[in-house]
């Protein structure tokens, strides 16, 4: 049990540490790498929860793809962080007051939050036993039978908010010529002409 | 457990990874050579004879020659990152060899998200190929990081797809149990590239372009873009992304070699054949694939960098899309699926 209590407390260490330096780095492009190895970690106390296959997606979709778009753009912002932070000094009073009251309005909510003991001792699905059900059966089995509804009403959201990106950034501009595939692989030899062009004399 | 115990399973497990990266690392050295050779006969070449017989020490003495000369980290260029980026791509190309089954059980972590494991895994491939080129600091290597970036993510998608079509006909995410699944007494006509043929070729040709594998070695095309991300890197750092780049070309063959080409079964399942090692059909096949990969990198011209995002978008975002719905509905229909057997 020790080795697992060591394991718990690394990966939750350097994710805590790297969620700081995500917002203590003065290079946005390092925030990112640091926001990516709190991902990474995260997965690695899924992992440790036995959450096998949270643990994998949130590498493969959060580290594979978001953050890949993450760093994209970061890396091709030209914004100065220097100047941006030069007013630091100035409104840091004003922030601290913020982050307190907010501090405290949220401890004073959560705090005082209870999950009733009810609630947790029954389960709307029995959780299966690791020996007689793999985590991502398990899953399954609740997501696409229980949930089914819920499922397909998140993947309706994330169409319509991938149709509107395409709609806000869709250009139909005119006058480009654009290569045609199917037009190209349709030509066939009859349709080229070769002529004989005089010398000095063109066509 | 007594702590004995634990020191000899991590002993264990420390010696099985060890013999697993030299064995590994020699197999890709002559792969590496392998390579070179086909693409020389293709062009009417001899390709490397110089060093050793028949040039069979030449990726060794290249080895040598990378690691002996003087890496060279340009002025501008973020230090800890630009070390940190090769590094970060050829330790994340090797680590998803932990999972990859060469014979029955021969695993070293025989996991049951192991297809997620390998998916997550080459997907974090692109940071190293993105830090290296943001790191340098200069212009060509930032164009590559930024190509590759795109291309990268690009291609993951239908590969995703085409592993849910396997994983459908399958029922389990497990590598081993993948194999398993295709064993039946058809032997070569029973594994999953005759029923899922489209989906062999879409993984084929994506494997290539999420590898950066010619013809869609954009992000290093040496016309355009002198090499890429890695213009910058020389000796050792160089020979890291070169070493990352070939692991992760093994590691598409051989994932292609269990999701469709049987694994370590024999492709003909009487007496003869089933007494040969799974081991050796398994590298035959993941070497046929990366014949395949060789032959497409000597005869294929490079791809223009839109016509790389329309294939990927446009044709096999589709195709890969509607085999998904074809292969749920025919398992359904015909009761076939893993689980109403």
């Amino acid at each position: 049990m020790t080795v697992t209590a060591a394991f718990f407390y690394l990966f939750a260490t350097i994710t805590v540490a790297s969620g700081f330096m995500v917002i203590a780095s003065r290079n946005p492009v390092q925030s990112v790498l640091f926001l990516i190895l709190a991902f990474v970690n995260a997965a690695g106390l899924f992992l440790m929860m036995g959450a096998e296959f949270l643990a994998m997606i949130l590498v493969i979709v959060y580290v594979g793809a978001v953050a890949v778009l993450f760093l994209f753009v970061t890396m091709m912002l030209d914004v100065d962080f220097a100047e941006l932070r030069q007013g630091f000094l100035q409104y840091l009073p004003f922030g601290a007051l913020i982050g307190v009251v907010f501090f405290l309005e949220i401890t004073l909510v959560i705090g005082a939050y209870i999950i009733d003991p009810a609630l947790v001792r029954s389960p709307s699905v029995p959780i299966p036993s690791p020996d007689i059900m793999t985590n991502t059966e398990a899953l399954g089995q609740v997501l696409y039978t229980r949930y089914f509804y819920f499922f397909q009403a998140a993947g309706l959201i994330l169409l319509v908010a991938m149709i509107g990106a395409i709609v806000l950034t869709l250009r139909d501009r005119v006058g480009v010529r654009r290569q045609n595939i199917s037009v190209q692989n349709a030509r066939t030899a009859q349709d080229v002409q070769v002529r004989k062009v005089p010398f000095r004399q063109g066509l | 457990m007594e702590f004995g115990d634990i020191v000899l399973a991590v002993a264990i497990m420390l010696g099985k990874s060890l013999l697993l990266l030299v064995a590994l690392l020699i197999f890709i050295a002559y792969a590496l050579l392998a390579d070179r050779k086909i693409w020389a006969a293709v062009q009417l070449r001899r390709g490397p004879n110089v060093v050793g017989p028949w040039g069979l020490l030449q990726s060794f003495a290249d080895l040598l020659k990378f690691v002996l000369k003087e890496p060279v980290i340009p002025a501008p260029a973020n230090k800890g990152m630009f070390l940190l980026a090769p590094l970060l791509f050829c330790v994340l190309s090797l680590a998803a060899w932990a999972v990859i089954p060469l014979n029955a059980g021969w695993a070293i972590a025989d996991i049951n998200v192991g297809i997620l494991y390998i998916f997550a895994i080459s997907s974090l491939g692109v940071y190293g190929v993105i830090m290296g080129g943001w790191a340098s600091n200069s212009k060509y290597p930032f164009l590559g990081a930024l190509r590759s970036a795109a291309q990268m993510v690009s291609y993951e998608v239908s590969i995703g797809f085409v592993i849910v079509t396997v994983l459908m006909c399958a029922g389990t995410l497990n590598l081993s149990k993948i194999v398993e699944a295709q064993n039946s007494s058809f032997g070569l006509l029973g594994w999953y590239w005759l029923p899922l043929f489209p989906m062999f070729v879409v993984f084929f040709i994506s494997a290539m372009a999420e590898t950066n594998r010619p013809p869609f070695d954009l992000p290093e095309a040496e016309s355009e873009l002198v090499a890429g991300y890695m213009v910058e890197y020389s000796s050792t750092p160089y020979l890291l992304f070169m070493l990352g780049e070939y692991v992760a070309i093994m590691t598409m063959c051989s994932i292609g070699t269990i999701l469709f080409l049987g694994g370590w079964l024999s492709p003909i399942p009487f007496a003869p054949f089933t007494w040969v090692p799974g081991v050796i059909w398994f590298i035959l096949k993941a070497s046929f694939l990366f014949f395949m990969m060789a032959m497409a990198k000597a005869m294929v011209p490079r791809y223009r960098y839109d016509q790389l995002m329309r294939l990927g978008w446009k044709v096999f975002l589709p195709i890969s899309l509607a085999m998904v719905v074809i292969v749920a509905t025919v398992l359904m229909a015909t009761g076939l699926a893993p689980g109403m057997r």
